[in-house]
C-alpha cells in the first residue's frame, strides 16, 4: 500500500518536474540565433543626423555590412567600441550603427569621446525597429553579405576573437 | 571596493553556514540537553555577516556606486533616496540577498528563542535551515551575484522602472518575503520533528508563533501588492488572478490551513502527520512560486529578466528538496489513529483544510495549465478571472457557513447546536433590506451576501457571548469577522462598479449613468525625473449634485524613458472615483477610462482586520473548552 502510494507520488512529481524543465527551454520567441543564414528583413531606419531614411536592402551595395546596436548608457558597448574602430578601417566592410533607446546628446558626446566608426548612423529611440533584427538587448552585432544573407550574429560585446573572425570572413 | 567587500561577506556567511552544519552533526553525538555555546556564537557570526552583505548593497544603492553592475542596471543618481533604498530589493539579485537574510534571521531567532526545547529537534532544524541557506548562497554567488563589478565604471545608471517607484511597492517585497521565506523555518522544524520524534503538543506550541508571524506578513504583503496594483497599474482593479499574484496566494492557502490545523495539534494529538505535510508543502509552494516568477516562464507584470539558468537552478533545488522531504516523511512518519467524531471541532477544521486544498488546487491548475499546455502540445491559452470566479465563488457559500458554525463546536463532542437561531433570522432580515435596496437577480451573489452577513452577525454575537464569559478568542473573532466583511464588500463592489471607456477632446462633456464628466483643461508640467501632461476633469453627480475634480496624468520618465499613465483617484469613505487618461497619437483626442468603485477602503480594511486577527494568535495561549 505504502509502496503504491510512493510510486504514484513519484511518477506524478517526475512528470511535473520534467514538464517544467522543458518549459524553461520553450521560449522560442526570445531565441534569435536562428536568424543566422536567413535574409535580413526589410526595415526602414531613421538616420541619426537627419530625418532621412535608410532601407536595409541598400546593404546590397556593399561587400559586407556590420549592423551594430549600441547606446551611450551601455557599459559593454564602451568596451567593444575600440574593436569597432579597428574594423572600420577595413575597406571591405561598412559598419552601420543603430543607436538603441538612447538620448541624442549623450550619444553624440559618446562618439566625440570614443571616436566614430560608423559609415552610416541610424537611430531607434524606442527600440522597436531593432526587434526586426531579433535584438532585445545591446550590444548586438550582425554581419550581412552582399546577398542580404545574415552570416553571423554576436550577442554581447565584440571581443578580440570576434574581430579576427569577422576579418577572416570579409577578407576571403 | 564595495563589490569585493560584498562578495567577501557573503562568502564568509556561506562558509559559516557550512561550518554550522558540520558543528551541528558533531553536536548530535554529544550527550546533554544544552546546545554548546559555540553554535550560538557561530549563528551570530553568520547573522552579522549576512546582514553586512545586505548593508553593503544598500550602501551601493544609496551612494549610487555604479561600479556594481546591479546598482548600475537598477538605479540612477536623480532617483529619490527612498526609491534608491527600495531599489536594493527591486531586482532579482538584490531580492535574492534579502531572501537569504530572512532565512538567516529566522534561523537565528528560532535557535535563540526556543532555549528550552528538545536539543536534537533544534539541532536538526538548524541543519535543515542551514542547508537551505547554503544552497541559496551558492546560487547567489555563482549565478545571481548582486555584487558583480562593471568596468569601465559608467557615470550614470539605467534607472528603476518608474512603475516600481511607488511607496506601496517599495515595502511589498520585504513583507511578502518575511511571509513565504519565513515559512522555511517550519519546513525545517517539521522535518527535524520527524527525525527527532518530537511529541505533538510540543511541536504545535513551537510552530504556532512562526506560522502566525509568516501568515500575518504574507497577508499584509498581498494586501499591499493589491493596493499598489489598484493605485499604480491604472487598470482599476485590485486582483487580476495574474500568475504571480497567484504564486503569493498559493502558499497563503496552505498557511491558512496550517494555522487552523496547528490548533488541533495543540489541544489534541490529532493531525500530527498532516501538520508536518502542510509545513513542508507551504515552503515548497513558496519555492514553486519563486521558480515561476524568476525563471520567466510566466508572462506578467512581475517577470524579472529572462534567464533560463536561474530557473534551472531553482528547479534542481526544488526537485532535491521535494524528493528528500518525501523520503524523510515516508521513513519517519508515525502511524496515527484517525477517528474524528463528526461535528467536533477538529472535523470542522479538517473541512477548512479541504476548502483550502480545493482553492489551492484551482489556483495551481489555473496558473500551471497554460505553461504545461504550451510545453506539451504547443498551444497557447490564457486563463483569466472568469475561470477563477466561476469555479471559486460558489464554494464561498459553504465556507462562510462553516466559518460560523465550526468555531462554536466543542473540541471533543458531536452535539449539534441549533443553527437556525435568532442570528439567522437577523441575517435574513438584514439581507432582505439590502436585497430590496440593490435589487440584483444574480442568485449566487445573493447567497454569498446572505451568508457573509450571517458570518458577520454570528461573530459579533460570539464576541458578545465571550465577553460575558470573560474568555475572548479575539484572534479568531477578528479574522472571521474581517473575512465576512471582505466577501460582503467585494460582492457589493462587484455589483456596483461602473466602468466606461470613451474618447473626448478638451472642453467636451460626456454623460455616463448619473455622472457628467467634463474635460476642462490640459497642462504640461515638469517633475524631478519626468515630464507630464495633466488633464483637469470635473465630475458631477447629477443625483446628489456633488462635484469632484480629478487630474489624471500621462508621465514621461527620462531614466529609463518610459510612459506611465497615472490614475487620478478620489477616495472617499464609501466610494472611489477613478480616472485614467491616455493620448491617441497624432490627434487631440484623449481616451478616458472612468470608474466608480464603491467600498474600496472597506475592502482594504477588511484584509487588515483578517491579518490583525492572525497576529493576535501569537498572544492567544488560553485554553478553549
Amino acid at each position: 500500500m505504502k509502496k503504491t502510494q510512493l510510486i504514484i507520488t513519484f511518477t506524478f512529481l517526475i512528470f511535473i518536474f520534467v514538464t517544467l524543465y522543458f518549459s524553461l527551454d520553450n521560449r522560442k520567441i526570445y531565441n534569435t540565433e536562428n536568424i543566422v543564414g536567413k535574409e535580413i528583413e526589410e526595415v526602414e531606419l531613421t538616420l541619426f543626423h537627419s530625418n532621412k531614411k535608410f532601407n536595409t536592402k541598400e546593404v546590397s551595395n556593399y561587400n559586407f555590412t556590420l549592423f551594430n546596436f549600441w547606446a551611450s548608457w551601455c557599459a559593454p558597448c564602451r568596451k567593444e567600441h575600440k574593436n569597432l574602430i579597428k574594423l572600420s578601417k577595413n575597406k571591405n566592410l561598412k559598419i552601420i550603427g543603430v543607436n538603441f533607446k538612447d538620448n541624442k546628446i549623450q550619444a553624440k558626446e559618446f562618439l566625440q569621446e570614443m571616436g566614430d566608426p560608423f559609415f552610416i548612423l541610424t537611430t531607434d529611440p524606442q527600440g522597436k525597429q531593432s526587434v526586426n533584427f531579433g535584438v532585445y538587448g545591446i550590444p548586438e552585432t550582425i554581419l550581412v553579405n552582399r546577398d542580404l544573407k545574415i552570416l553571423k550574429k554576436y550577442i554581447g560585446p565584440l571581443d578580440f576573437k570576434d574581430v579576427n573572425e569577422i576579418k577572416k570572413i570579409i577578407n576571403q | 571596493m564595495l563589490s569585493n567587500l560584498g562578495i567577501t561577506f557573503s562568502s564568509i556567511s556561506l562558509l559559516v553556514s557550512l561550518f554550522l552544519i558540520h558543528l551541528s552533526f558533531i553536536e548530535l553525538k554529544v550527550s546533554g540537553d544544552q546546545i554548546s555555546k559555540k553554535i550560538y556564537k557561530f549563528s551570530l557570526v553568520q547573522l552579522i555577516f549576512s546582514l553586512l552583505s545586505f548593508l553593503i548593497l544598500l550602501i551601493g544603492y544609496v551612494f549610487s556606486d555604479f561600479s556594481i553592475i546591479n546598482v548600475y542596471e537598477n538605479s540612477h543618481t536623480s532617483k529619490p533616496l527612498f526609491y534608491k533604498i527600495s531599489g536594493t530589493w527591486g531586482n532579482h539579485e538584490g531580492s535574492l540577498l534579502l531572501w537569504i537574510n530572512i532565512l538567516v534571521i529566522f534561523s537565528f531567532l528560532f535557535l535563540t528563542l526556543n532555549k528550552n526545547k528538545n536539543k536534537n529537534f533544534k539541532i536538526f532544524t538548524l541543519i535543515f535551515q542551514n542547508l537551505l541557506i547554503s544552497v541559496f548562497f551558492v546560487f547567489l554567488l555563482t549565478n545571481s551575484n548582486p555584487f558583480s563589478p562593471v568596468f569601465p565604471v559608467p557615470n550614470q545608471g539605467l534607472g528603476l522602472n518608474p512603475i516600481l517607484q511607488d511607496p506601496a511597492l517599495a515595502i511589498h517585497p520585504p513583507l511578502l518575503y518575511v511571509g513565504f521565506v519565513g515559512s522555511s523555518i517550519y519546513f525545517s522544524a517539521a522535518l527535524a520533528a520527524l527525525i527527532s520524534k518530537v511529541e505533538a503538543k510540543s511541536l504545535a506550541i513551537t510552530l504556532k508563533p512562526w506560522i502566525s508571524i509568516s501568515w500575518f506578513f504574507q497577508t499584509i504583503g498581498i494586501l499591499v501588492g493589491s493596493i499598489w496594483a489598484y493605485y499604480e497599474l491604472g487598470w482599476g482593479g485590485y486582483w487580476f488572478w495574474d500568475p504571480v499574484e497567484n504564486s503569493s496566494l498559493m502558499p497563503w492557502f496552505l498557511m491558512t490551513a496550517l494555522l487552523h490545523s496547528v490548533l488541533v495539534l495543540e489541544r489534541r494529538i490529532g493531525l500530527y502527520s498532516w501538520v508536518i505535510v502542510l509545513s513542508i508543502l507551504t515552503f515548497t509552494m513558496s519555492v514553486v512560486g519563486t521558480f515561476l516568477v524568476r525563471s520567466g516562464i510566466l508572462n506578467s507584470v512581475h517577470t524579472f529578466a529572462n534567464d533560463p539558468s536561474r530557473g534551472l537552478f531553482i528547479l534542481i533545488f526544488l526537485v532535491l528538496m521535494v524528493f528528500s522531504s518525501i523520503f524523510i516523511f515516508f521513513k519517519y512518519a508515525p502511524s496515527e489513529r484517525k477517528n474524528y467524531r463528526i461535528f467536533s471541532k477538529e472535523f470542522f477544521i479538517l473541512i477548512n483544510n479541504w476548502f483550502m486544498a480545493f482553492f489551492l488546487a484551482v489556483v495551481l491548475i489555473g496558473t500551471l495549465y497554460p505553461v504545461f499546455l504550451d510545453t506539451l502540445i504547443g498551444e497557447k491559452i490564457s486563463i483569466g478571472p472568469p475561470y477563477y470566479n466561476f469555479v471559486l465563488a460558489p464554494f464561498l457559500i459553504p465556507l462562510l457557513f462553516l466559518m460560523t458554525s465550526g468555531p462554536k463546536q466543542k473540541w471533543v463532542s458531536s452535539e449539534i447546536k441549533k443553527f437556525f437561531d435568532i442570528i439567522l433570522f437577523l441575517s435574513v432580515f438584514l439581507f432582505l433590506i439590502i436585497f430590496f435596496l440593490i435589487k440584483t437577480n444574480n442568485f449566487l451573489i445573493n447567497l454569498i451576501l446572505l451568508f457573509s452577513i450571517y458570518l458577520i452577525i454570528q461573530t459579533m454575537f460570539d464576541f458578545y457571548e465571550n465577553l460575558k464569559k470573560r474568555d475572548i478568542n479575539l484572534s479568531r473573532i477578528i479574522s472571521h469577522f474581517g473575512f465576512g466583511l471582505l466577501i460582503f464588500f467585494i460582492s457589493i463592489n462587484h455589483l456596483f462598479s461602473i466602468e466606461s471607456n470613451f474618447n473626448v477632446r478638451v472642453g467636451e462633456k460626456k454623460n455616463i449613468k448619473n455622472y457628467v464628466i467634463k474635460f476642462e483643461n490640459l497642462e504640461t508640467l515638469s517633475g524631478t525625473n519626468y515630464d507630464s501632461v495633466v488633464g483637469y476633469f470635473e465630475i458631477l453627480n447629477k443625483k446628489k449634485l456633488i462635484k469632484e475634480n480629478l487630474k489624471p496624468e500621462i508621465r514621461v520618465y527620462n531614466q529609463p524613458q518610459t510612459i506611465t499613465y497615472e490614475a487620478s483617484i478620489n477616495s472617499n469613505l464609501f466610494s472611489d472615483t477613478y480616472l485614467t487618461m491616455s493620448n491617441i497619437s497624432d490627434s487631440d483626442i484623449f481616451n478616458i477610462k472612468f470608474q466608480k468603485k464603491p467600498f474600496m477602503n472597506f475592502i482594504w480594511l477588511s484584509v487588515l482586520l483578517i491579518s490583525c486577527g492572525g497576529i493576535l494568535n501569537l498572544f492567544n495561549r488560553k485554553k478553549e473548552t
